[in-house]
């Protein structure tokens, strides 16, 4: 077994962020050997399902994994580093005595799996002792041999590091040029190979691809003693490194190019180098009320832990309480069926099927066929997230699909699927919106983000803001936080763009579960209208 | 296996160094037996034991560096991985910021392992949760808790005849106490290096207390209050600060410690004078590995802030050498000093004031100030006249620390904490003028 290991790197404002590093550090042309065959999986797995059925097990699933991970960090002219890393082996969980049990091994032979099988069954047998209440697993019907990949045009892991260094220069040296003081850009690819069975009769093979390519540009006035940043404005996508081609077709012209399909980085460089200097002297906001134009780019994060967390089952269920936290969208709340979790425009639904997303696959890590479902419909609260052994807590008779470990090492558990907003239907563009109001601030790009452990209160800030005054951007302000509570948030929703301006946004690390697992998400959105919200000013003196 | 002592490390050390054909090389040894249990809705779900053993080698070439790691150790394996990282270190970019690697160092001997974490047995790890679970049902509160304990070491060595040793042992527990009515809730925390000392009951009292006294908490008017933060409300925001304590960052102009012009804030004194912080390998409350994890400096007691005058910044061999200051290496635990006073003690020097007892998802608003927001969570009290009065509603705070550490009536004894990855002495703080700028609805 392996032990989670992090990565330090700088990240926003002065403090680092810890990236998740699994396995052992490789060379890049590793990452490219073919692994295991398929058929010597399934082999394997049958040894797993067997011997694990013998030991008493009444179900049994196994996750032989392949986790790859390249990691490539840069700071103005200079590579910080480059990683590359590779993690394989076995997860087996099983049921016996009415009890999960997990057991984990690299031990890839027949007698490794077997071992960690007979494990896995003592565990379970053990913990029985502590259990109170028999798992009840929602039924699925085995698929036999499948296979599935991300639709990707060019695996990222097969473009030489050089072609990906010299890509990061030209994006650092365009920000640099055009005023920048500094900026880190990096990207992060990640292949898993998962081939799942399990004693339904499933044998489910799937290579699943994903690519993030954030940045920092900072603007410092050594003379005042200001600084500014502006990150990025793309999102970790589920696609190859075709998104970083940055096609005329997917920019969206405004007050900023904002993308699609695709990521133009080094324009978007050059822009983040602009605004980060005109945040030097943009006005500070005045507190207030507003009416918040929300593009894409910023609302994705807002409904992530406003609308995906809360309605997660196990918080709900009280599972995370120690760490995580709880919801307010508890159960009382969704079996009266009169929740209004937000007004009638708005309907949140939750997939992983949307392609590009980071959570499309064809099957989760149980092996339920992934698709799609409303949380929220015309407003009112209708259904959570679940996986098979919780879909009976709710009185339903199938798993969502909900099911995700970040490791083969890791044990599967309920991880937040999509979770999106769906497009207006009446035709809308964010112009229209932006015309239609008379005092309100357009957010552009995530910033700080802060919300409590029942996802009541939060506060949220952005990359860009711009002053609207009867139907026009005014200009840029700086200093603006919005604070709200969920449910009077969802419920000031005014108006929503049509599917023309519909986007995915997401996040890459989004932490839960103790021991912490890690696991990537996506938010669709049109730009969205929410009237009247409470506005702060955030700028302060440290003498 | 996953434990090895001094000399067994030393000898695959100094063998996969022998492989070395680049310039320089150096590796790291580390090895740890990592146990767990998790329990919530006063039921065990899920526990486990991961052992781990890696070594990981780096091979340089003038700045050209390659880094391998593996996790056997014969012979054949050690020249593979040596080869490996030369490989890796061949075709990599040159890193204009590599430095040298560094000769033999003096660490200081840290007394950081205790025999019976290393012992400790799935047994003690299922009445650690029982015995907390236990408590729970006889209050009829709800237990949710997390057990964490580790042993491990580690062991580093250059080419150029750098070696160390460190072996160390924790365990972290923490739980969170919920009434059933959903209307209370309270946390607690022990963190130690001695799982002999860990009693998972008493901490859980302190949860299930909090939890009941919660209860049916009072709206207060968001403002400026008077509060007394508990040490796990204090570390999050003094983490976060102290994160920022960077020479480099400073000294490009991007920190709340850039000084206007240019240059930093060594010097100036940016606190109330009670306020001290250092950081000490050897200190006998939170004992630490005595060097650095990037390049194996020698750490020893370094102070950051006297009597509330900045003193030092962490600054890296390479930004030294351009900003021609001292190197000041990254700490491996922060002690700030504090008080000799009980939180009782605090509270009943309190005319009016708001009691603390944790904050959570705390985030940087702006680094410029170092303005930070978050909330309180799990026991928030009125206090009046000496005396708690009643449960108030959580609030949001949005507050800098470096404001809050200006604030300071009166301090704490100081309490070990887990933050930001490391073990802290942190004291409760009586501060004055707390901005909270909203109510929260959470339990």
């Amino acid at each position: 077994m392996e032990r989670r290991k992090f990565l330090k790197i700088a990240g926003v404002g002065s403090s680092g962020i810890l990236l998740p590093l699994q396995g052992i550090q490789v060379s890049a042309d590793q990452l490219l050997n073919e692994g295991m065959h398929s058929s010597h999986k399934r082999h394997l797995a049958d040894v797993v399902l067997n011997t694990a059925r013998k030991a008493g097990a009444s179900y049994t699933d196994v996750r032989i994994g392949r986790y790859l991970n390249q990691f490539v960090m840069t700071r103005e002219t200079n590579v910080e580093d480059i990683v590359n890393t590779e993690s394989f082996g076995a997860g087996i969980r099983v049921i016996a005595n009415g009890t999960w049990g997990f057991a984990a091994t690299n031990d890839l032979t027949a007698d490794g799996v077997a071992l960690a099988a007979r494990q896995a069954v003592a565990v379970a047998k053990a913990n029985a002792k502590y259990q109170t209440e028999p798992v009840r697993l929602a039924p699925v019907k085995g698929v036999g041999e499948v296979s599935w990949q991300t639709p990707i045009k060019q695996n990222a892991l097969q473009v030489p590091i050089s072609e990906k260094v010299d890509f990061l220069m030209d994006v650092n040296n365009g920000a640099l040029k055009a005023g920048a003081s500094y900026i880190r850009s990096s990207l992060y690819l990640v292949n898993e190979q998962k081939y799942f069975a399990s004693s339904d009769g499933s044998y489910i093979d799937q290579d699943v691809h994903r690519l993030w390519a954030p940045m920092q540009v900072t603007a410092v006035d050594k003379q005042s003693g200001a600084f500014k940043t502006r990150n990025g404005l793309s999102d970790p996508v589920g696609r190859g490194y075709e998104y970083l081609a940055g096609h005329d077709k997917d920019k969206i012209p405004g007050q900023t190019t904002l993308y699609k399909a695709s990521y133009d980085m080094a324009e978007d460089a050059v822009l983040a180098a602009e605004q980060a200097q005109a945040k030097l002297s943009a006005k500070s906001i005045d507190p207030g009320k507003y009416d918040l134009v929300l593009e894409p780019s910023h609302l994705c994060l807002t409904i992530h832990e406003s609308v995906g967390h809360p309605l997660e089952l196990d918080r709900v269920l009280g599972y995370e309480a120690n760490y995580a936290g709880t919801s307010f969208a508890t159960l009382d709340k969704w079996r009266s069926g009169k929740f209004q979790y937000g007004s009638d425009k708005v309907t949140l639904f939750a997939d992983k099927v949307q392609p590009g997303s980071l959570g499309a696959v064809a099957y989760d890590d149980e092996g339920v066929k992934t698709k799609r479902w409303d949380l929220v419909k015309d407003g009112i609260l209708v259904n959570y997230q679940a996986t098979r052994d919780q879909a009976h807590m709710i009185d339903q008779k199938e798993s969502h699909g909900c099911s995700y470990g970040d490791s083969w090492s890791s044990v599967q558990f309920q991880r937040m699927p999509n979770v999106s907003l769906a497009p207006g239907e009446k035709k809308y563009s964010a112009k229209d919106m932006i015309r239609d109001v008379e005092k309100g601030i357009y957010i552009v790009g995530r910033g700080s983000y802060s919300i409590d452990q029942q996802r009541y209160n939060f506060q949220f800030g952005g990359q860009l803001f711009y002053e609207i005054k009867n139907g026009e951007i005014v200009g840029q302000v700086e200093d603006v936080a919005y604070q709200s509570n969920t449910q009077e948030f969802w419920n000031s929703c005014s108006a929503i763009c049509d599917s023309s301006d519909y986007r995915l946004g997401g996040t890459f690390f989004d932490g839960k579960g103790q021991p912490s697992q890690v696991s990537a998400v996506s938010h669709g959105c049109s730009t969205t209208r929410f009237d009247k919200i409470n506005v702060i000013n955030t700028k302060r003196k440290i003498s | 296996m996953a434990i090895l002592s001094r000399s067994e490390a030393k000898r695959i050390l100094d063998k996969v160094l022998k492989y070395s054909r680049a310039d320089e090389a150096s590796a790291q040894l580390a090895g740890s037996e990592t146990g767990n249990i998790r329990y919530a809705r006063n039921s065990v779900s899920t526990s486990g034991i991961v052992n781990d053993i890696e070594l990981a080698v780096e091979a340089r070439f003038g700045k050209k560096s390659g880094v391998a790691t593996i996790n056997e150790f014969s012979d054949a394996s050690l020249e593979k991985v040596m080869r490996r990282a030369e490989e890796l270190a061949k075709l990599s970019p040159e890193n204009p910021e590599a430095m040298p690697m560094l000769g033999p160092q003096k660490y200081v001997s840290v007394d950081g392992f205790a025999k019976s974490t290393a012992d400790i047995t799935p047994d003690q790890r299922a009445k650690a949760a029982a015995d907390s679970i236990i408590a729970a049902k006889e209050k009829k509160v709800v237990a949710a808790g997390y057990l964490e304990d580790e042993r491990s070491f580690a062991a580093v060595a250059t080419s150029k005849g750098l070696f160390g040793y460190h072996a160390s042992t924790s365990a972290n527990f923490t739980v969170t106490m919920r009434t059933e009515n959903g209307l209370g809730s309270g946390w607690a925390e022990s963190d130690v290096t001695d799982f002999g000392a860990m009693n998972t009951g008493n901490t859980s009292s302190v949860a299930i207390d909090k939890a009941v006294l919660s209860q049916e908490a009072r709206a207060l008017e968001p403002g400026k209050y008077t509060v007394i933060l508990e040490p796990n409300a204090v570390s999050g925001l003094v983490g976060y600060m102290m994160s920022g304590f960077d020479a480099r960052s400073a000294d490009e102009g991007r920190s709340f410690m850039s000084k206007k012009g240019g240059g930093n804030r060594t010097g100036e004194k940016m606190f109330d004078k009670r306020v001290n912080f250092y950081s000490d390998p050897t200190s006998l409350d939170v004992p630490a590995q005595p060097w650095t994890d990037d390049d194996f400096m020698q750490l020893g007691r370094i102070e950051w802030v006297k009597n509330g005058v900045v003193k030092n910044l962490a600054r890296s061999r390479y930004w030294a050498e351009q900003s021609k200051g001292e190197v000041v290496p990254e700490p491996n635990n922060l002690i700030m000093v504090g008080g000799d006073k009980s939180t009782e003690e605090l509270i009943k020097n309190t005319r009016r004031g708001i009691l603390v007892s944790r904050t959570w998802y705390i985030r940087m608003v702006d680094p410029q100030s170092m303005l930070l927001t978050g909330l309180t969570r799990d026991g928030t009290f009125y206090i009046e006249n000496g005396k708690i009065k009643y449960p108030v509603k959580n609030f949001r705070f949005n507050e800098s620390p470096v404001i809050m550490l200006n604030n300071i009536e009166d301090m704490g004894v100081p309490q070990r904490v887990g933050m930001w990855g490391m073990s802290a002495m942190i004291p409760a703080l009586k501060v004055r003028d707390f901005t909270f700028s909203s109510l929260s609805d959470a339990v």
